[in-house]
């Protein structure tokens, strides 16, 4: 073990032993504050077998994942090809352009109010807002990605006729997908914060609900609960997609080399 | 050929841009979309100057978006003075640096918005949650990008220094410090957004005063109009706040250029 990991880890391990030692030796810090390492154990045993606002954790995860997941994938896949166009065209980028120096500079999180007046505390509501906040990145990813080509491979691809279809998957996404990637792992990141925040704002269940809940009923476990489940389901949802993008540019460097 | 280029790209821009004003116009008055739903644009802006020097839940635009000014730059000037000295700290002392490190990652992946529980319980809703929420946002970058602009120090410099026996907070304010400023300050227009937009949802969730409380007021009394003109003062803000930025890095920039 090398001497940053024995240290990495004897830190961990103090700061575990503190948060122990505060919390329920010395009493320094009180329950009210902070849980101690006993309450955060019986808030998820809670959680997880009785529920707790409207559902046991599963139920929570499984929610937030989910409308995640569908939110991104509408944005995904209506900003990608908006943003390769606007880069291959430069006539749709001077019309598209303008639009989008306007809206970029709204966080996605002051969508929020918009969306809940328009479709209510339901999963469409929350649906509309990750499709806001996630299809920013993926336009202007896609878009730079498309003008980070190179020009003459474009040349040579319209002076040897090639047609548009396989323009598009031989030369087009090859070469924008690191750029393209870069945007959807933005896009996911900004896609989860803004769930979780349209959660703690109103909703019946998910993982920004068990936050609401437990802020209300003053429960500093389940908050500590809730917030490990937030962090951890975000950093697996990244850790997918990198697996994913890993595939997709092994496939197509492997291409690339084939032909 | 390019003074045509320009002057086309701006016909279509403002084209472009018309037609969603139109678009948006025409949904709005045909009644596809109910007014209270959809107001024109014109109504949005009326709405916004109107704002300006009327009160809505509890003071005008100008106050709501100053008390939330207030809040950022105090959540915002804590996460710098304490990001940008550690990130510094860390890139000369190992020690302290294998020590923060795995401490630093565990948290780091904590969105800044699953902290509100927290704050509020801590520091209550006034100011100090949502200034606590601000630097859960605006932290990470100041500290990161210190730290990776310290590492650009030039290594000659370093031997140097050490050669002639400079103490060490010599060696960080006058060697690491000057090689790391250009990624500092890229650090500092990151934070700034992250914060910015970090403050909207700690005031959309706990706050009685800021922009973002406007905003929920606006949605509870289906106001969409206020609403809007609540989403354009935050645009407009963050638009400041990074102008402000990118013009201090190119002063900055351009400074060390002449200096060297």
């Amino acid at each position: 073990m090398s001497r940053k990991a024995m240290v990495g880890a004897a830190t961990i391990l103090a700061a575990l032993t503190l948060w122990y030692l505060l919390t329920t030796v010395l009493g320094v810090i009180s329950p009210g504050r902070f849980p101690s390492p006993a309450d955060t154990w019986s808030a998820l045993a809670q959680v997880s077998g009785k529920g707790y606002a409207n559902g046991v954790l599963g139920e929570h995860v499984l929610r937030s994942v989910l409308l995640v997941t569908l939110g991104f994938i509408v944005a995904v896949v209506t900003g990608v090809p908006l943003g390769l166009w606007m880069g291959w065209s430069r006539r749709a980028e001077a019309v598209i352009n303008p639009v989008f120096l306007v809206i970029r500079p709204i966080p996605p999180l002051a969508w929020i109010p918009l969306a809940i007046l328009w479709l209510g505390l339901g999963d469409m509501a929350k649906i509309l807002v990750i499709w806001f906040a996630a299809f920013v990145p993926s336009v202007i990813n896609s878009y730079a990605g498309v003008r980070n080509l190179d020009r003459t491979l474009i040349e040579a691809a319209k002076m040897l006729g090639t047609p548009f279809t396989t323009f598009v998957r031989e030369i087009l996404l090859p070469g924008a997908s690191p750029m393209i990637f870069t945007g959807l792992r933005l896009s996911l990141q900004a896609s989860w914060t803004t769930l979780v925040a349209a959660e703690l704002v109103g909703a019946m269940t998910g993982l920004g609900r068990v936050l609401n809940v437990a802020q209300q009923d003053l429960y500093p476990g389940m908050i500590l609960v809730g917030m490990i489940a937030v962090t951890i389901c975000g950093w697996l949802m990244t850790v997918a997609l990198g697996m994913a993008e890993k595939r997709a540019l092994a496939w197509n460097t492997a291409t690339q080399a084939g032909s | 050929m390019r003074v045509f280029d320009a002057k086309n790209t701006l016909i279509l821009g403002l084209m472009g841009f018309g037609g969603f004003l139109l678009l948006w116009t025409l949904l709005a008055i045909s009644g596809l979309i109910p007014s209270l739903f959809l107001p024109s644009p014109l109504a949005v802006a009326e709405r916004f100057v109107y704002l300006l020097d009327n009160r809505f839940a509890g003071g005008t635009l100008i106050d709501h978006l100053w008390a939330s000014l207030l809040r950022f730059a105090g959540g915002f000037g804590l996460a710098v003075v304490i990001g940008v000295p550690l990130g510094l700290l860390m890139g000369w002392f190992r020690l302290l640096d294998d020590i923060v490190t795995p401490l630093f990652d565990a948290v780091r992946f904590i969105a800044p918005i699953a902290w509100v529980p927290f704050a509020a319980l801590w520091f209550g809703t006034g100011i100090g949650g949502p200034i606590m929420i601000i630097f859960a946002g605006a932290f990470p970058p100041c500290l990161i990008n210190a730290y990776r602009g310290a590492k650009f120090a030039d290594p000659r410099l370093i031997e140097a220094g050490r050669m002639l026996g400079t103490p060490d907070h010599r060696m960080i304010s006058e060697i690491l410090l000057p090689s790391a400023v250009p990624s500092i300050i890229a650090g500092l227009r990151i934070s700034a957004g992250l914060g910015w937009q970090s403050l909207v949802g700690a005031e959309l969730i706990v706050a009685s005063t800021g922009i973002g409380y406007m905003m929920v007021q606006g949605q509870g009394n289906v106001s969409t109009t206020t609403v809007m003109a609540g989403m354009i003062g935050i645009g407009i803000i963050g638009l400041i706040i990074d102008i402000i930025l990118r013009r201090t890095e190119e002063i900055i920039l351009r400074r060390r250029g002449l200096a060297h």
